[in-house]
Protein backbone atom coordinates (compact mmCIF):
# COMPACT_ATOMS: atom_id res chain seq x y z
CA UNK A 1 0.00 0.00 0.00
CA UNK A 2 2.51 2.32 1.02
CA UNK A 3 4.79 1.77 -1.96
CA UNK A 4 1.67 2.45 -4.13
CA UNK A 5 1.35 5.82 -2.85
CA UNK A 6 4.57 6.44 -3.23
CA UNK A 7 4.15 5.52 -6.92
CA UNK A 8 1.28 7.61 -7.15
CA UNK A 9 3.63 10.47 -5.90
CA UNK A 10 6.35 9.80 -8.07
CA UNK A 11 4.00 9.95 -11.33
CA UNK A 12 2.47 13.30 -9.92
CA UNK A 13 5.84 14.85 -9.73
CA UNK A 14 7.06 13.78 -13.02
CA UNK A 15 3.98 15.38 -14.51
CA UNK A 16 4.97 18.15 -12.74
CA UNK A 17 8.04 18.22 -13.79
CA UNK A 18 7.16 18.03 -17.37
CA UNK A 19 5.26 21.42 -17.37
CA UNK A 20 7.80 23.82 -18.52
CA UNK A 21 7.56 27.26 -18.60
CA UNK A 22 8.12 28.28 -22.43
CA UNK A 23 9.72 31.80 -21.58
CA UNK A 24 12.96 30.09 -20.16
CA UNK A 25 13.59 27.68 -23.12
CA UNK A 26 16.45 29.39 -25.25
CA UNK A 27 15.12 30.76 -28.59
CA UNK A 28 11.58 30.35 -27.45
CA UNK A 29 9.32 32.06 -30.03
CA UNK A 30 11.88 33.82 -31.96
CA UNK A 31 10.32 32.91 -35.52
CA UNK A 32 6.98 32.75 -34.53
CA UNK A 33 5.08 33.73 -37.60
CA UNK A 34 1.35 34.82 -36.67
CA UNK A 35 0.80 35.12 -40.57
CA UNK A 36 1.43 31.46 -41.07
CA UNK A 37 -2.05 29.86 -39.99
CA UNK A 38 -3.10 27.82 -42.51
CA UNK A 39 -6.55 27.73 -40.58
CA UNK A 40 -7.19 31.56 -41.73
CA UNK A 41 -10.15 32.50 -42.57
CA UNK A 42 -12.41 29.74 -40.94
CA UNK A 43 -10.53 29.93 -37.62
CA UNK A 44 -10.53 33.90 -35.91
CA UNK A 45 -7.93 32.65 -33.37
CA UNK A 46 -7.73 33.55 -29.91
CA UNK A 47 -6.11 30.98 -28.14
CA UNK A 48 -8.69 30.11 -26.10
CA UNK A 49 -8.13 26.70 -26.43
CA UNK A 50 -5.17 27.14 -24.33
CA UNK A 51 -7.39 27.54 -21.25
CA UNK A 52 -9.00 24.37 -21.90
CA UNK A 53 -12.86 23.47 -21.24
CA UNK A 54 -13.30 26.90 -19.23
CA UNK A 55 -16.13 28.70 -21.26
CA UNK A 56 -18.97 29.30 -18.86
CA UNK A 57 -21.46 26.90 -20.20
CA UNK A 58 -24.95 27.13 -21.40
CA UNK A 59 -27.64 26.09 -19.58
CA UNK A 60 -27.84 22.13 -19.33
CA UNK A 61 -30.89 20.62 -21.16
CA UNK A 62 -32.42 18.14 -18.84
CA UNK A 63 -31.10 15.33 -18.97
CA UNK A 64 -34.41 12.86 -18.71
CA UNK A 65 -34.05 10.50 -21.31
CA UNK A 66 -30.94 8.02 -21.81
CA UNK A 67 -27.93 9.80 -23.83
CA UNK A 68 -24.97 8.04 -24.47
CA UNK A 69 -21.77 10.00 -24.59
CA UNK A 70 -18.76 9.65 -26.07
CA UNK A 71 -15.61 8.77 -23.31
CA UNK A 72 -13.66 11.46 -24.98
CA UNK A 73 -15.22 13.43 -23.25
CA UNK A 74 -16.70 14.73 -19.58
CA UNK A 75 -20.30 15.11 -19.55
CA UNK A 76 -23.36 15.33 -21.75
CA UNK A 77 -23.19 18.27 -23.83
CA UNK A 78 -25.30 21.70 -23.30
CA UNK A 79 -28.00 20.18 -25.71
CA UNK A 80 -28.64 17.27 -27.45
CA UNK A 81 -31.62 15.02 -29.35
CA UNK A 82 -34.16 13.29 -28.41
CA UNK A 83 -34.75 11.34 -31.48
CA UNK A 84 -34.61 8.02 -30.35
CA UNK A 85 -32.55 6.94 -27.42
CA UNK A 86 -31.17 3.56 -27.05
CA UNK A 87 -33.50 0.67 -26.61
CA UNK A 88 -33.68 -3.36 -27.04
CA UNK A 89 -30.89 -5.37 -28.17
CA UNK A 90 -29.83 -2.79 -30.93
CA UNK A 91 -29.60 -0.50 -27.25
CA UNK A 92 -27.24 -3.08 -25.65
CA UNK A 93 -24.97 -2.88 -28.39
CA UNK A 94 -24.79 0.61 -28.68
CA UNK A 95 -24.10 1.41 -24.64
CA UNK A 96 -21.35 -1.24 -25.00
CA UNK A 97 -19.95 0.50 -27.92
CA UNK A 98 -19.73 3.72 -26.19
CA UNK A 99 -17.24 2.08 -23.70
CA UNK A 100 -14.65 2.59 -26.34
CA UNK A 101 -13.36 5.85 -27.32
CA UNK A 102 -13.80 7.26 -31.12
CA UNK A 103 -10.71 6.13 -32.21
CA UNK A 104 -11.39 2.67 -31.81
CA UNK A 105 -13.48 -0.22 -34.12
CA UNK A 106 -14.53 -1.14 -31.09
CA UNK A 107 -16.93 1.35 -30.75
CA UNK A 108 -17.61 2.01 -34.34
CA UNK A 109 -18.26 -1.76 -35.78
CA UNK A 110 -20.12 -2.77 -33.18
CA UNK A 111 -22.25 0.38 -34.26
CA UNK A 112 -22.53 -0.44 -37.28
CA UNK A 113 -23.92 -3.85 -36.13
CA UNK A 114 -26.34 -2.12 -33.53
CA UNK A 115 -28.05 0.10 -36.67
CA UNK A 116 -28.44 -3.74 -38.91
CA UNK A 117 -30.23 -4.95 -35.84
CA UNK A 118 -32.04 -2.14 -35.34
CA UNK A 119 -33.60 -2.89 -38.98
CA UNK A 120 -34.78 -5.80 -38.03
CA UNK A 121 -36.44 -4.37 -34.81
CA UNK A 122 -37.99 -2.30 -36.62
CA UNK A 123 -39.98 -4.50 -38.73
CA UNK A 124 -40.86 -6.29 -35.41
CA UNK A 125 -41.82 -2.90 -34.00
CA UNK A 126 -44.09 -2.51 -37.27
CA UNK A 127 -45.76 -6.03 -36.94
CA UNK A 128 -46.63 -5.30 -33.29
CA UNK A 129 -48.28 -2.33 -34.13
CA UNK A 130 -50.21 -4.50 -36.89
CA UNK A 131 -48.51 -2.20 -39.37
CA UNK A 132 -47.33 -4.37 -42.10
CA UNK A 133 -44.50 -2.38 -43.87
CA UNK A 134 -44.40 -1.47 -47.38
CA UNK A 135 -40.83 -1.90 -48.18
CA UNK A 136 -41.28 -1.51 -52.35
CA UNK A 137 -42.48 1.78 -51.39
CA UNK A 138 -40.26 2.68 -48.53
CA UNK A 139 -37.45 1.85 -51.51
CA UNK A 140 -39.28 4.78 -53.47
CA UNK A 141 -40.35 2.17 -56.19
CA UNK A 142 -43.00 4.59 -57.11
CA UNK A 143 -40.16 6.43 -58.80
CA UNK A 144 -38.64 4.33 -60.67
CA UNK A 145 -41.83 2.57 -62.15
CA UNK A 146 -42.32 6.83 -63.25
CA UNK A 147 -38.67 7.37 -64.50
CA UNK A 148 -36.88 4.24 -64.52
CA UNK A 149 -39.34 1.17 -65.77
CA UNK A 150 -36.82 -0.68 -68.05
CA UNK A 151 -34.33 -0.81 -65.50
CA UNK A 152 -37.12 -1.98 -62.80
CA UNK A 153 -38.86 -4.22 -64.75
CA UNK A 154 -35.37 -5.73 -65.94
CA UNK A 155 -34.81 -5.97 -61.79
CA UNK A 156 -37.91 -7.35 -60.77
CA UNK A 157 -37.65 -10.69 -64.19
CA UNK A 158 -34.33 -10.92 -62.71
CA UNK A 159 -35.11 -11.30 -59.09
CA UNK A 160 -38.52 -13.09 -59.87
CA UNK A 161 -36.21 -15.61 -62.03
CA UNK A 162 -33.53 -16.16 -60.01
CA UNK A 163 -35.90 -16.59 -57.58
CA UNK A 164 -38.17 -19.49 -59.21
CA UNK A 165 -34.76 -21.08 -59.76
CA UNK A 166 -34.09 -21.24 -55.94
CA UNK A 167 -37.09 -22.38 -55.16
CA UNK A 168 -37.16 -25.46 -57.87
CA UNK A 169 -33.67 -26.03 -56.76
CA UNK A 170 -35.02 -26.37 -53.42
CA UNK A 171 -37.93 -28.47 -54.14
CA UNK A 172 -35.96 -30.89 -56.04
CA UNK A 173 -33.42 -31.64 -53.34
CA UNK A 174 -36.07 -31.91 -51.09
CA UNK A 175 -37.88 -34.30 -53.13
CA UNK A 176 -35.22 -36.48 -54.12
CA UNK A 177 -34.07 -36.47 -50.57
CA UNK A 178 -37.84 -37.72 -49.71
CA UNK A 179 -37.20 -40.46 -52.26
CA UNK A 180 -33.37 -41.78 -50.85
CA UNK A 181 -35.27 -42.02 -47.73
CA UNK A 182 -38.28 -44.08 -48.64
CA UNK A 183 -35.79 -46.76 -50.24
CA UNK B 1 -46.96 15.99 -37.45
CA UNK B 2 -45.83 14.43 -40.79
CA UNK B 3 -42.46 13.15 -41.04
CA UNK B 4 -40.02 11.33 -42.32
CA UNK B 5 -39.07 8.41 -40.91
CA UNK B 6 -36.14 6.10 -41.49
CA UNK B 7 -36.26 2.73 -41.70
CA UNK B 8 -33.12 1.04 -42.89
CA UNK B 9 -30.62 1.27 -45.46
CA UNK B 10 -32.02 2.60 -48.87
CA UNK B 11 -36.02 3.01 -46.75
CA UNK B 12 -37.63 5.72 -45.34
CA UNK B 13 -41.45 6.50 -45.26
CA UNK B 14 -43.75 9.45 -44.36
CA UNK B 15 -45.33 9.13 -40.57
CA UNK B 16 -46.76 10.88 -38.28
CA UNK B 17 -44.85 11.80 -35.29
CA UNK B 18 -45.40 13.42 -31.94
CA UNK B 19 -44.70 17.67 -32.81
CA UNK B 20 -41.42 19.17 -31.34
CA UNK B 21 -41.34 20.81 -28.14
CA UNK B 22 -39.28 23.19 -26.60
CA UNK B 23 -36.93 21.51 -24.00
CA UNK B 24 -34.06 23.89 -23.27
CA UNK B 25 -34.71 28.01 -22.79
CA UNK B 26 -33.03 28.58 -26.02
CA UNK B 27 -34.57 26.40 -28.23
CA UNK B 28 -37.54 27.08 -30.84
CA UNK B 29 -39.83 25.50 -33.00
CA UNK B 30 -40.02 26.41 -36.51
CA UNK B 31 -42.99 25.39 -38.95
CA UNK B 32 -40.98 23.73 -42.08
CA UNK B 33 -41.65 25.58 -45.70
CA UNK B 34 -39.05 24.33 -47.42
CA UNK B 35 -36.32 21.13 -46.55
CA UNK B 36 -34.21 19.72 -49.27
CA UNK B 37 -32.00 16.60 -49.15
CA UNK B 38 -28.81 16.64 -49.45
CA UNK B 39 -26.62 14.74 -51.54
CA UNK B 40 -24.59 14.11 -47.46
CA UNK B 41 -28.02 12.28 -46.33
CA UNK B 42 -27.29 9.63 -49.14
CA UNK B 43 -24.66 8.17 -47.12
CA UNK B 44 -27.33 8.57 -44.40
CA UNK B 45 -30.41 6.52 -46.57
CA UNK B 46 -27.05 4.03 -47.64
CA UNK B 47 -26.54 3.03 -44.10
CA UNK B 48 -22.96 3.93 -44.21
CA UNK B 49 -23.40 6.30 -40.97
CA UNK B 50 -22.76 4.81 -38.03
CA UNK B 51 -25.55 5.51 -35.02
CA UNK B 52 -28.39 5.90 -37.39
CA UNK B 53 -31.34 4.40 -35.70
CA UNK B 54 -34.39 3.46 -36.88
CA UNK B 55 -37.25 6.10 -36.58
CA UNK B 56 -35.07 8.82 -36.84
CA UNK B 57 -35.76 11.89 -38.88
CA UNK B 58 -33.18 13.13 -41.69
CA UNK B 59 -32.51 16.87 -42.72
CA UNK B 60 -30.29 19.51 -42.49
CA UNK B 61 -31.44 22.21 -44.82
CA UNK B 62 -33.89 23.72 -43.52
CA UNK B 63 -36.09 26.78 -43.79
CA UNK B 64 -39.24 27.99 -42.11
CA UNK B 65 -41.57 30.60 -40.14
CA UNK B 66 -41.09 30.61 -35.88
CA UNK B 67 -44.01 28.83 -34.49
CA UNK B 68 -42.51 28.89 -30.62
CA UNK B 69 -39.99 30.42 -28.62
CA UNK B 70 -38.10 29.19 -25.19
CA UNK B 71 -37.81 31.83 -22.93
CA UNK B 72 -34.00 32.83 -23.32
CA UNK B 73 -34.80 33.68 -26.73
CA UNK B 74 -34.67 37.12 -27.43
CA UNK B 75 -33.31 37.34 -30.96
CA UNK B 76 -36.20 35.95 -32.45
CA UNK B 77 -39.86 36.08 -32.37
CA UNK B 78 -42.95 34.30 -33.24
CA UNK B 79 -43.88 34.60 -36.74
CA UNK B 80 -39.83 35.35 -38.59
CA UNK B 81 -39.48 33.77 -41.61
CA UNK B 82 -35.81 31.77 -40.86
CA UNK B 83 -33.38 29.90 -42.58
CA UNK B 84 -31.47 27.72 -39.83
CA UNK B 85 -27.61 26.41 -40.64
CA UNK B 86 -27.13 22.98 -40.81
CA UNK B 87 -24.79 23.22 -37.91
CA UNK B 88 -25.81 23.61 -34.33
CA UNK B 89 -23.75 25.84 -32.66
CA UNK B 90 -24.14 27.31 -28.83
CA UNK B 91 -21.61 30.51 -30.01
CA UNK B 92 -20.10 30.03 -26.45
CA UNK B 93 -17.46 27.41 -26.50
CA UNK B 94 -14.10 28.16 -27.25
CA UNK B 95 -14.54 26.91 -30.78
CA UNK B 96 -17.33 29.30 -31.56
CA UNK B 97 -15.77 31.71 -30.25
CA UNK B 98 -13.20 31.30 -33.00
CA UNK B 99 -16.31 31.15 -35.56
CA UNK B 100 -15.98 27.50 -35.89
CA UNK B 101 -19.43 27.11 -36.11
CA UNK B 102 -19.31 23.29 -37.37
CA UNK B 103 -17.17 22.46 -34.96
CA UNK B 104 -19.60 23.17 -31.37
CA UNK B 105 -18.62 21.58 -28.49
CA UNK B 106 -21.83 21.93 -26.53
CA UNK B 107 -24.43 20.26 -29.48
CA UNK B 108 -23.25 16.56 -29.58
CA UNK B 109 -22.08 14.29 -27.04
CA UNK B 110 -21.57 11.43 -28.85
CA UNK B 111 -18.92 12.25 -30.75
CA UNK B 112 -16.14 14.77 -30.01
CA UNK B 113 -15.09 14.71 -34.03
CA UNK B 114 -18.58 16.64 -35.23
CA UNK B 115 -20.64 19.17 -33.67
CA UNK B 116 -24.11 18.82 -34.05
CA UNK B 117 -26.35 18.64 -37.30
CA UNK B 118 -30.23 18.72 -37.70
CA UNK B 119 -31.15 14.91 -38.52
CA UNK B 120 -27.65 13.63 -38.93
CA UNK B 121 -27.75 10.21 -36.93
CA UNK B 122 -26.88 10.01 -33.16
CA UNK B 123 -23.14 10.48 -34.47
CA UNK B 124 -23.73 14.08 -34.93
CA UNK B 125 -26.12 14.42 -31.77
CA UNK B 126 -29.02 12.48 -32.38
CA UNK B 127 -31.04 15.38 -33.42
CA UNK B 128 -34.60 15.30 -35.70
CA UNK B 129 -34.41 16.91 -38.56
CA UNK B 130 -36.32 18.81 -40.82
CA UNK B 131 -37.87 16.96 -43.24
CA UNK B 132 -41.06 17.20 -41.68
CA UNK B 133 -43.60 19.86 -40.84
CA UNK B 134 -41.86 21.26 -37.44
CA UNK B 135 -38.32 21.15 -36.25
CA UNK B 136 -36.73 21.80 -32.82
CA UNK B 137 -34.11 24.34 -32.99
CA UNK B 138 -31.86 24.27 -30.27
CA UNK B 139 -29.20 27.46 -29.55
CA UNK B 140 -32.22 29.47 -31.50
CA UNK B 141 -29.97 33.22 -30.28
CA UNK B 142 -27.00 31.96 -32.79
CA UNK B 143 -28.21 30.00 -35.90
CA UNK B 144 -31.38 30.82 -37.29
CA UNK B 145 -31.14 33.75 -39.00
CA UNK B 146 -33.95 36.17 -40.58
CA UNK B 147 -34.21 35.41 -44.01
CA UNK B 148 -33.71 39.18 -46.15
CA UNK B 149 -37.36 41.13 -47.15
CA UNK B 150 -37.65 39.88 -50.57
CA UNK B 151 -35.58 36.62 -50.57
CA UNK B 152 -36.95 33.59 -52.47
CA UNK B 153 -37.07 30.93 -50.05
CA UNK B 154 -35.34 28.38 -52.38
CA UNK B 155 -32.51 30.44 -52.34
CA UNK B 156 -32.83 30.98 -48.27
CA UNK B 157 -33.16 27.35 -47.78
CA UNK B 158 -29.95 26.76 -50.75
CA UNK B 159 -27.53 29.37 -48.12
CA UNK B 160 -28.70 26.72 -44.98
CA UNK B 161 -25.50 24.39 -46.34
CA UNK B 162 -25.19 24.06 -50.20
CA UNK B 163 -24.27 27.14 -51.14
CA UNK B 164 -22.10 27.87 -48.05
CA UNK B 165 -20.25 24.33 -48.60
CA UNK B 166 -19.67 25.05 -51.84
CA UNK B 167 -17.89 28.32 -50.96
CA UNK B 168 -16.20 27.12 -47.96
CA UNK B 169 -14.67 24.39 -50.35
CA UNK B 170 -13.24 27.36 -52.53
CA UNK B 171 -12.45 29.65 -49.90
CA UNK B 172 -10.00 26.38 -48.11
CA UNK B 173 -8.35 26.30 -51.20
CA UNK B 174 -6.56 29.49 -51.12
CA UNK B 175 -7.15 29.99 -54.30
CA UNK B 176 -4.77 32.65 -55.63
CA UNK B 177 -5.57 34.81 -58.71
CA UNK B 178 -4.97 32.70 -62.03
CA UNK B 179 -4.88 29.25 -59.85
CA UNK B 180 -6.51 26.13 -61.88
CA UNK B 181 -9.09 24.82 -59.64
CA UNK B 182 -10.47 20.99 -60.22
CA UNK B 183 -13.73 20.36 -58.54
CA UNK B 184 -14.35 16.78 -58.47
CA UNK B 185 -17.81 16.18 -57.90
CA UNK B 186 -20.75 17.89 -60.25
CA UNK B 187 -22.96 17.66 -57.44
CA UNK B 188 -24.75 20.98 -56.11
CA UNK B 189 -22.15 21.31 -53.96
CA UNK B 190 -19.46 20.56 -56.41
CA UNK B 191 -21.23 23.11 -58.90
CA UNK B 192 -21.17 25.75 -56.27
CA UNK B 193 -17.95 25.16 -55.51
CA UNK B 194 -17.13 25.59 -59.28
CA UNK B 195 -19.25 28.59 -59.21
CA UNK B 196 -17.39 30.09 -56.22
CA UNK B 197 -14.19 28.84 -57.65
CA UNK B 198 -13.90 32.05 -59.90
CA UNK B 199 -15.08 34.70 -56.87
CA UNK B 200 -11.77 34.02 -55.28
CA UNK B 201 -9.95 34.39 -58.79
CA UNK B 202 -9.61 31.09 -60.30
CA UNK B 203 -7.54 31.37 -63.78
CA UNK B 204 -9.25 27.83 -64.49
CA UNK B 205 -12.00 25.87 -63.16
CA UNK B 206 -12.28 21.88 -64.45
CA UNK B 207 -14.95 19.71 -63.24
CA UNK B 208 -14.53 15.91 -63.48
CA UNK B 209 -17.90 13.62 -62.99
CA UNK B 210 -19.13 10.99 -64.65
CA UNK B 211 -22.88 11.79 -65.16
CA UNK B 212 -23.65 13.60 -68.42
CA UNK B 213 -26.87 16.04 -67.14
CA UNK B 214 -24.82 17.56 -64.46
CA UNK B 215 -21.46 17.66 -65.92
CA UNK B 216 -23.85 19.49 -68.58
CA UNK B 217 -25.71 21.78 -66.10
CA UNK B 218 -22.42 22.84 -64.22
CA UNK B 219 -20.67 23.84 -67.95
CA UNK B 220 -23.27 26.49 -68.45
CA UNK B 221 -23.93 27.23 -64.91
CA UNK B 222 -19.98 27.83 -63.33
CA UNK B 223 -19.51 27.91 -66.04
CA UNK B 224 -16.74 25.06 -66.29
CA UNK B 225 -14.52 22.98 -68.32
CA UNK B 226 -16.36 19.15 -67.95
CA UNK B 227 -14.88 15.88 -68.11
CA UNK B 228 -16.50 12.64 -67.85
CA UNK B 229 -13.95 10.15 -66.36
CA UNK B 230 -15.67 7.52 -67.74
CA UNK B 231 -14.35 8.65 -70.73
CA UNK B 232 -10.46 9.40 -69.98
CA UNK B 233 -8.14 6.48 -69.60
CA UNK B 234 -6.65 8.08 -66.55
CA UNK B 235 -7.92 10.94 -65.18
CA UNK B 236 -4.75 11.84 -62.86
CA UNK B 237 -2.69 11.75 -66.43
CA UNK B 238 -5.19 13.50 -68.21
CA UNK B 239 -5.19 16.58 -65.45
CA UNK B 240 -1.74 16.52 -65.46
CA UNK B 241 -2.17 16.56 -69.26
CA UNK B 242 -3.97 19.37 -69.31
CA UNK B 243 -2.07 21.47 -66.76
CA UNK B 244 1.22 21.24 -69.07
CA UNK B 245 2.00 18.33 -66.62
CA UNK B 246 2.12 20.33 -63.67
CA UNK B 247 -1.24 19.08 -62.00
CA UNK B 248 -3.30 21.48 -60.39
CA UNK B 249 -2.86 24.49 -58.38
CA UNK B 250 -6.27 23.69 -55.97
CA UNK B 251 -7.98 20.27 -56.19
CA UNK B 252 -11.68 19.79 -54.71
CA UNK B 253 -13.05 17.00 -53.24
CA UNK B 254 -16.91 17.71 -53.57
CA UNK B 255 -18.16 13.61 -53.36
CA UNK B 256 -16.96 12.22 -49.99
CA UNK B 257 -18.07 8.74 -49.44
CA UNK B 258 -20.21 7.86 -52.42
CA UNK B 259 -18.02 7.99 -55.24
CA UNK B 260 -17.65 5.51 -57.89
CA UNK B 261 -14.27 4.93 -60.20
CA UNK B 262 -12.22 2.18 -58.33
CA UNK B 263 -13.45 -0.97 -57.64
CA UNK B 264 -11.55 -1.76 -54.32
CA UNK B 265 -12.58 1.35 -53.28
CA UNK B 266 -15.90 0.98 -53.89
CA UNK B 267 -15.86 -2.62 -53.02
CA UNK B 268 -14.10 -1.68 -49.59
CA UNK B 269 -15.85 1.82 -49.20
CA UNK B 270 -19.86 1.11 -50.40
CA UNK B 271 -20.40 -2.25 -50.29
CA UNK B 272 -18.82 -3.80 -46.96
CA UNK B 273 -18.81 -0.61 -45.22
CA UNK B 274 -14.90 -1.88 -44.07
CA UNK B 275 -13.76 1.57 -44.01
CA UNK B 276 -15.21 4.93 -44.00
CA UNK B 277 -16.40 5.88 -47.26
CA UNK B 278 -15.22 4.89 -51.29
CA UNK B 279 -12.37 7.69 -51.14
CA UNK B 280 -11.97 7.43 -55.34
CA UNK B 281 -12.14 11.28 -55.51
CA UNK B 282 -10.01 12.22 -52.44
CA UNK B 283 -7.47 9.76 -54.15
CA UNK B 284 -7.37 11.56 -57.54
CA UNK B 285 -7.30 14.87 -55.96
CA UNK B 286 -3.84 14.06 -54.10
CA UNK B 287 -2.50 12.59 -57.28
CA UNK B 288 -3.58 15.29 -59.40
CA UNK B 289 -3.30 18.26 -57.70
CA UNK B 290 0.36 19.59 -58.02
CA UNK B 291 3.54 19.93 -55.85
CA UNK B 292 2.77 22.13 -52.51
CA UNK B 293 -0.91 22.39 -53.87
CA UNK B 294 -4.38 22.21 -51.66
CA UNK B 295 -6.57 19.82 -51.51
CA UNK B 296 -9.95 21.15 -50.02
CA UNK B 297 -11.93 18.73 -48.74
CA UNK B 298 -15.62 19.01 -48.40
CA UNK B 299 -16.86 15.45 -49.34
CA UNK B 300 -18.46 13.54 -46.21
CA UNK B 301 -16.70 10.51 -45.58
CA UNK B 302 -17.30 7.82 -42.09
CA UNK B 303 -15.82 8.73 -39.10
CA UNK B 304 -13.87 4.90 -39.86
CA UNK B 305 -10.53 4.45 -41.75
CA UNK B 306 -10.28 5.99 -45.26
CA UNK B 307 -7.71 4.40 -47.80
CA UNK B 308 -5.90 6.80 -49.63
CA UNK B 309 -2.22 7.85 -51.13
CA UNK B 310 -1.15 9.59 -47.68
CA UNK B 311 2.55 9.06 -48.62
CA UNK B 312 1.83 11.33 -51.73
CA UNK B 313 0.55 14.05 -49.56
CA UNK B 314 4.39 14.09 -47.73
CA UNK B 315 6.15 13.65 -50.60
CA UNK B 316 4.61 16.24 -52.85
CA UNK B 317 4.37 18.77 -49.63
CA UNK B 318 0.19 19.06 -50.15
CA UNK B 319 -1.64 20.95 -47.53
CA UNK B 320 -4.89 19.16 -46.85
CA UNK B 321 -7.89 21.17 -45.56
CA UNK B 322 -11.28 20.68 -44.48
CA UNK B 323 -14.56 21.23 -42.23
CA UNK B 324 -18.03 21.42 -42.36
CA UNK B 325 -18.54 24.90 -43.30
CA UNK B 326 -18.92 27.26 -41.21
CA UNK B 327 -22.77 28.79 -42.13
CA UNK B 328 -23.19 31.69 -39.79
CA UNK B 329 -19.84 32.77 -40.04
CA UNK B 330 -20.30 32.59 -44.15
CA UNK B 331 -24.23 34.35 -44.39
CA UNK B 332 -23.51 37.80 -44.45
CA UNK B 333 -21.14 37.87 -47.38
CA UNK B 334 -22.80 34.61 -48.90
CA UNK B 335 -26.63 36.89 -48.52
CA UNK B 336 -25.33 39.82 -49.82
CA UNK B 337 -24.00 37.58 -52.77
CA UNK B 338 -27.05 36.49 -53.55
CA UNK B 339 -29.14 39.44 -53.12
CA UNK B 340 -26.36 41.26 -55.93
CA UNK B 341 -27.31 38.43 -57.97
CA UNK B 342 -24.01 36.89 -58.15
CA UNK B 343 -25.32 34.01 -56.83
CA UNK B 344 -28.22 32.12 -58.48
CA UNK B 345 -29.13 29.01 -55.72
CA UNK B 346 -32.05 28.08 -56.40
CA UNK B 347 -31.21 27.83 -60.56
CA UNK B 348 -29.75 24.29 -58.90
CA UNK B 349 -33.52 22.75 -57.42
CA UNK B 350 -34.73 20.47 -60.07
CA UNK B 351 -37.51 19.22 -58.25
CA UNK B 352 -39.85 20.41 -56.09
CA UNK B 353 -41.53 17.42 -54.30
CA UNK B 354 -45.06 17.44 -51.29
CA UNK B 355 -42.70 16.21 -48.27
CA UNK B 356 -45.37 13.18 -48.12
CA UNK B 357 -43.72 11.69 -51.14
CA UNK B 358 -40.32 11.52 -49.56
CA UNK B 359 -39.31 7.69 -50.40
CA UNK B 360 -39.48 8.30 -54.24
CA UNK B 361 -37.52 11.97 -53.73
CA UNK B 362 -34.98 10.19 -51.83
CA UNK B 363 -35.16 6.94 -54.62
CA UNK B 364 -34.89 9.92 -57.65
CA UNK B 365 -32.00 11.55 -55.86
CA UNK B 366 -30.02 8.34 -55.42
CA UNK B 367 -30.67 7.17 -58.19
CA UNK B 368 -30.46 10.30 -60.10
CA UNK B 369 -33.33 10.05 -62.14
CA UNK B 370 -35.12 12.42 -63.85
CA UNK B 371 -32.19 14.57 -64.13
CA UNK B 372 -32.40 15.14 -60.81
CA UNK B 373 -29.93 18.04 -59.20
CA UNK B 374 -31.56 19.31 -56.14
CA UNK B 375 -34.42 17.84 -54.71
CA UNK B 376 -36.56 20.40 -52.18
CA UNK B 377 -39.41 18.60 -50.09
CA UNK B 378 -42.65 21.04 -49.46
CA UNK B 379 -44.94 20.24 -46.57
CA UNK B 380 -48.31 20.20 -47.00
CA UNK B 381 -49.10 23.37 -45.17
CA UNK B 382 -45.95 25.65 -47.25
CA UNK B 383 -48.15 24.62 -50.48
CA UNK B 384 -51.34 26.28 -49.58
Amino acid sequence: MKDEAKDIDNKVRDLENSVINPSQVKGWGIDADPKNDPTYPMKKRNNGEHAGYSWERPPQQPIDIEVLHSNERPNVSATFGTSVPPSGLSGVIRREAFNFSENSYGHWLPLMLADRINMVEGIVSDLARGHVPNIFGEMGWKADWKHDRANLVTKVVIGAALGTAVFALLRNRRKSRRTENYF
Amino acid sequence: MLAMNYRGPRRVRIDHKPDPEILHPEDAVVRVTRSCICGSDLHLYNGSVPDTRVGMTFGHEVCGIVEEVGQDVEKLKVGDHVLVPFNIACGRCVFCQQELYGNCHESNSQATAVGGIYGYSHTAGGYDGGQAEYVRVPYANVGPTIIPEGMHPDDAVMLTDVVPTGYQAAEMGGIQPGDTVVVFGAGPVGIMAARCAWLFGAGRVIVIDHVEYRLEFVKNYAPAEVYNYKELDDVVVFLKQTTDWMGADVVIDAVGAEATGRAMQTLLGKKLHMVGGAATALHWAINSVKKGGIVSIVGVYGPIDTLVPIGNVVNKGLTIRGNQASVKRLLPRLIEHVQNGVLDPKALITHRIPLEEVSEAYKMFSAKLDNCIKPVLIPPSARV
